[in-house]
């Protein structure tokens, strides 16, 4: 521990660092950032309209489908990706493994995701990401755990839903969790903030900054199950500032990519849904544009251990 | 006393709410915009950052593209990163569409990459000193036309221009600090004194076009007989 105050970066963040990192982030809302494997699947992700691409080795559901240690994307795969597209691009880290998370940086990644859906590197801590230029996104279940991440530097928050199940149940249930904690906030006399950082377990100084504004310091995206564009719609309407999509797009079922055509059809259509959040008649266009959806898993019926968002603290 | 403007922003993705913020902050009235009747019901309009390509797909897609080129031909329109490439004459790196109504070349992702995204204070013509500038993935304007004027640079290309009725920003004046004693790294930092000059000169353009257009209104109708004379300059 000793030796990771600075993770060897040349450039701890300074005041500037934070504001260029949710800089970035502001500028993605209202948009779609689709998980892709190849440069193939990034090409179809830009042209249909994605505001950036995580790069992957494997979606979410074929890491549930083949199980194993989940490790970041290899360097090829990501500079194959990242040649492929002018949008920015993305990569994930396991959670607390600040050496992938050098090796991203190092790579030029404009955003890392330090993700439960790779199998967690450390089970006390998580990325100091402060000490990065690049920005992070980390998932989040309820407002207490969404706040630990931004004070150890996250520039954005998302959902964890369930990754790789094509059910959005759990996007919901935590966004939902997360708009509710701050609403409440909003009501609260000083002495209550106090004991409401106890309760969240976050500083205090986030809770009193997210009781004044009513909203995250950082834009508040969801992810995890969304699959259709009506799921995209619906997160959108309960606060998503925009939306990731993971297998839902390239997946036909956990272990079978759709064909070219019906990825297509549904990346556009989830990109349009996701700006029309709120117009149900272009909603009903795009629903009926989008050919077929990936088969999915049901999260009621999944056994506790096989769940990824449990992991993180 | 001068009428509240209506500015619209652009609001099909990227950060247009901080632009509704900045323009609510200069005493005019923000209106999002998503459709071609949206369009019709602004005095001017804002492009804001966010992902080009993205704007172009839902441009075409909504049939937007043409409304859009017609208004940013004639009234108020400011891009700003993202907004400043759909304004351009010629975009490369890569090469794409864009509406072509300001005389210049931008190049896409021009500084590099997020890692390479910087903050800076240059000088700027606009009254009140330096101006705090916040580049991200920034395009660069690698040629202006001899009808654009430069309001400000950085390393000797231009970054705030005007060419008549368009305002174009490679950076975003919807981020500008100004100067502030501390930046702690909190995220208090990022809400912490906003300069709004920028748009504070977009909606005195969106005014006076407004002001110009009325006249031209009522001179035409005291004139005797109808003529053609448009507001064009």
């Amino acid at each position: 521990m000793a030796n990771h105050q600075n993770n060897g970066n040349a450039n701890p963040e300074s005041g500037h660092g934070l504001r260029l990192k949710v800089g970035l982030a502001e500028m993605l809302k209202g948009g779609v950032i689709m998980d892709v494997i190849n440069a193939e699947q990034a090409e179809i992700a830009e042209k249909a309209g994605a505001v950036a691409v995580m790069a992957l080795e494997r979606v979410p559901a074929q890491i549930r489908a083949e199980g194993g240690v989940a490790r970041m994307a290899s360097p090829a795969i990501i500079k194959e990706i990242m040649a492929a597209v002018s949008i920015p691009v993305m990569a994930k880290c396991r959670i607390g493994h600040f050496a992938e998370a050098q090796v991203l940086q190092e790579l030029g990644v404009d955003f890392i995701d330090e993700s439960e859906v790779l199998t967690p590197a450390d089970e006390l801590h998580h990325v100091n990401k402060h000490d990065f230029k690049t920005p992070f996104v980390c998932g989040a279940r309820d407002l207490g755990e969404a706040l630990r991440r931004i004070a150890e530097g996250a520039a954005m928050i998302r959902t964890k839903g369930e990754a790789g199940t094509g059910d959005v149940v759990h996007a919901v249930k935590h966004l939902r969790q997360i708009v509710k904690d701050m609403r409440q906030l909003t009501v609260m006399s000083e002495e209550e903030l106090f004991a409401a950082a106890k309760d969240h377990r976050a500083p205090y100084e986030l809770i009193r900054m997210v009781a004044k504004a009513g909203k995250l310091p950082v834009p508040n995206f969801s992810a995890g199950g969304i699959a259709t564009p009506a799921d995209a719609a619906l997160v959108r309407q309960l606060g998503a500032e925009a939306v990731f999509v993971g297998s839902g797009i390239f997946m036909s079922d956990s272990t079978h990519l759709a064909s070219i055509e019906e990825a297509t059809s549904r990346a556009r259509a989830i990109v349009r849904a996701t700006t029309f959040f709120d117009d149900p008649k272009v909603l009903a266009e795009t629903s009926a544009e989008c050919t077929g959806a990936m088969k999915g898993l049901a999260v009621a019926a999944m056994d506790t251990a096989s769940l990824m968002q449990t992991r993180g603290w | 006393m001068q009428p509240i403007p209506i500015i619209g922003v652009l609001a099909l993705q990227g950060d247009y709410e901080s632009h509704a913020r900045a323009l609510e902050q200069v005493n005019a009235q923000p209106k999002m915009v998503r459709t071609a009747a949206e369009l019709e019901k602004v005095d001017g309009l804002i492009i804001p950052g966010g992902e080009s390509t993205t704007f172009l797909k839902l441009l075409e897609r909504e049939g937007l593209f043409a409304p859009l080129e017609k208004f940013a031909c004639t009234r108020p329109t400011f891009g700003t990163c993202a907004g400043c490439i759909l304004l351009a004459k010629r975009v490369t790196h890569p090469e794409q569409e864009s509406l072509g109504v300001l005389d210049a070349t931008v190049e896409r992702n021009a500084y590099g990459r997020q890692i390479d995204s910087q903050i800076v204070t240059e000088e700027t013509s606009l009254p009140g000193g330096p101006l705090e500038m916040v580049f991200i993935r920034a395009p660069r304007l690698t040629h202006v036309g001899s009808g654009v004027e430069v309001l400000a640079s950085r390393d000797g290309f231009p970054v705030l221009v005007r060419q008549k009725n368009i305002l174009a920003a490679t950076f975003h004046p919807e981020l500008s600090h100004a100067k502030s004693p501390s930046q702690s790294g909190s995220p208090d930092d990022l809400e912490r004194n906003p300069d709004r000059r920028v748009h504070q000169y977009f909606a005195q353009m969106v005014r006076d076009a407004s002001q110009a257009l009325e006249n031209s209104k009522s001179a035409q109708e005291s004139l005797p007989v109808q003529t053609t004379v448009t507001n064009r300059q």
